[in-house]
């Protein structure tokens, strides 16, 4: 496959995309795992929400 | 009682709901009624955490086989006969270009759940997406731009298209700011819905901007009166990626929407922590 004179304006336009979709992935994940982390922390300390529910019953 | 504690205990809320009617009603009413609210249920922000932990899974992997047959396609896709390889640059640039104005689309009717229904998921999906889109938009100037060098030997002009679309850009940041400078979740929401429905004007400028003005950016050539004009071997990967990223979109979106849910069960339990704390 070859690319022609242009190849760098192609290769550079696929690597951003994946570079700025891998970003939002590992961002929502980290989050997630942000989010859960202090649910467990304020379960841990006593805290229950006012529906019963604590934080292993959230997934 | 705080506004958090009201909207996430919209299960207890509906089942209350549920059990009143019930006593009241004749039998074949109530059953109605309770298929009705089970639809309704459905929408709540615990039962929505259950559903997206089953959905999750199975999107991503559907999303991660689409695109790879669609990177696949892409790749052996042939040269056009002007543009040479540089077409492949459209297999990127058009479903981010396509989905920068959809996620808008999303967003305003999130905007009137908001203000109109306020459906509880409403503002939680809203500011949910719009980070979303404002990467698929950023993605779609910088790939147009890297695009346009080659072909039109510029990277930017300041044509209606390209500059509508950098007002969307614009628009998106301006709404994660509200979001993040107010700190009430329910004040932030009403006020950022108001603001997206307000910037849904510029999605019919952007979408008509290459008919109404005369601009360096081409016409619509897939979803336009007369059917596409583009080739059947750059339409089939086309439609693939714009698929994939569809339901990268929406992936993305259902796991940002649980953990905006989560955020806001931290913050009640916060709220009730401080409350609870001696003076």
């Amino acid at each position: 496959m070859s690319l022609g004179p242009y190849a760098s304006f192609i290769v550079t336009s696929y690597l951003l995309v994946m570079v700025v979709v891998l970003i939002l992935i590992a961002w929502i994940a980290i989050d997630y795992r942000n989010q859960t982390r202090r649910l467990r922390e304020l379960d841990a300390s006593g805290l229950a929400r006012r529906s019963g529910r604590n934080a292993a019953e959230i997934r | 009682m705080a506004w958090t504690d009201y909207r996430f205990d919209a299960d207890q809320l509906s089942l209350r709901r549920n059990e009143t009617k019930q006593a009241t009603l004749p039998a074949a009413t109530a059953a109605t009624i309770t298929d009705a609210m089970t639809l309704i249920d459905l929408a709540n922000p615990t039962r929505f955490l259950t559903l997206t932990a089953r959905l999750l899974p199975w999107l991503s992997a559907l999303t991660a086989v689409l695109l790879l047959i669609g990177l696949y396609q892409s790749a052996v896709a042939p040269d056009d006969y002007q543009q040479g390889a540089t077409v492949k640059i459209m297999f990127i640039h058009v479903p981010n270009a396509w989905l920068s104005m959809f996620v808008w689309g999303v967003m305003s009717l999130a905007a009137l759940g908001t203000l109109v229904w306020r459906h509880p998921l409403a503002d939680v999906a809203a500011k949910a997406a719009a980070p979303i889109g404002a990467a698929f938009t950023f993605l779609a100037l910088v790939t147009g731009s890297l695009w346009g060098r080659p072909m039109w030997g510029t990277y930017w002009e300041w044509d209606a298209r390209l500059t509508s679309v950098l007002i969307l850009f614009l628009m998106y940041l301006g709404l994660i700011a509200l979001w993040r400078a107010v700190e009430d979740p329910s004040r932030a929401a009403r006020a950022a819905a108001i603001l997206t429905l307000v910037g849904a004007i510029n999605l019919p400028i952007i979408k008509f901007s290459v008919d109404w003005w005369n601009t360096l950016h081409q016409p619509a050539s897939v979803i336009r009166i007369g059917g596409p004009t583009l080739d059947r071997a750059f339409l089939m990967p086309l439609l693939v990626m714009a698929v994939a990223f569809s339901l990268l979109f929406v992936t993305l979106h259902l796991a940002a929407m649980r953990n905006e849910i989560l955020r806001r069960r931290v913050r009640a339990l916060q709220l009730m922590q401080a409350r609870q704390r001696p003076a």
